[in-house]
């Protein structure tokens, strides 16, 4: 099990092989996509950042969580950094298990407590210019300014 | 008084205007370190929305400070 920040393109095909297992007969995978529009705003990129240490821990510990509440084989999660262009992948959750209903649970487990819990920041960059952090009623007076 | 260091991430570093700073507070927990630095910084977000971390690890905001801490203040995250 392995909770990973990375600067690096996520490649699902390498991530999914990585859960294989012979006692496993299904495999669920999420993934985040950067889609070009939130809240009404049109969004033309995205910059994430995150505290890779404790971004890390934290996740690690939801791996944990999902393992102890759900009949796992494997789970991983790898989360990226840095700026994003429309259609890009975010974040990338996969699960193996015995059985088809522990691993959808344990996925959306994962992906939910990830995206509560873990130090980790999105900002978003407009079309019409202005950009803002997610969630956070704290901003750059500029970053609000209307171009 | 005593002397920590602050660090600030995301939307707060950006708030800020600096990644980091040295203070000396008065404040003995790291909640009453964040209303200093709201006040001063213009912070918007709630602490119950936002997370603290003490030397590297994630604290509660009732945790005392000790001379020398460095205290990391995480705004409201939004992974995924």
């Amino acid at each position: 099990m392995s909770f990973s920040i990375s600067s690096d393109v996520i490649d699902p095909e390498v991530l999914k092989r990585s859960l294989a297992a012979d006692s496993a007969g299904a495999c669920v995978c999420f993934e985040g996509w950067v889609r070009d529009h939130n809240e009404g705003e049109s969004v033309i990129a995205l910059e994430y950042e995150a505290h890779q240490s404790i971004a890390e821990q934290e996740g690690q510990k939801i791996l944990l969580e999902a393992r102890q509440r759900f009949a796992l084989v494997d789970a991983r999660c790898e989360h990226r950094v840095g700026k994003l262009a429309i259609g890009d992948c975010a974040v990338w959750v996969g699960v193996s298990a015995a059985h088809r209903g522990a691993a959808f649970d344990a996925c959306r487990y994962i992906i939910d407590e990830t995206k509560q819990r873990v130090p980790i920041w999105k900002k978003e960059h407009y079309r019409d210019g202005h950009s803002g952090w997610v969630n956070c009623a704290t901003n750059v007076a500029e970053s609000t300014t209307r171009v | 008084m005593i002397e920590v260091t602050a660090r600030y991430f995301a939307a707060f570093r950006e708030r800020a205007g600096r990644d980091v700073e040295s203070l000396s507070t008065a404040a003995s927990t790291a909640a009453e370190l964040y209303d200093e630095l709201a006040g001063r910084h213009g912070f918007a977000d709630s602490m119950g929305r936002c997370k603290v971390a003490i030397n590297d690890e994630l604290a509660d905001w009732s945790s005392t400070l000790a001379a020398g801490d460095e205290v990391l203040f995480f705004p409201p995250v939004a992974g995924g």
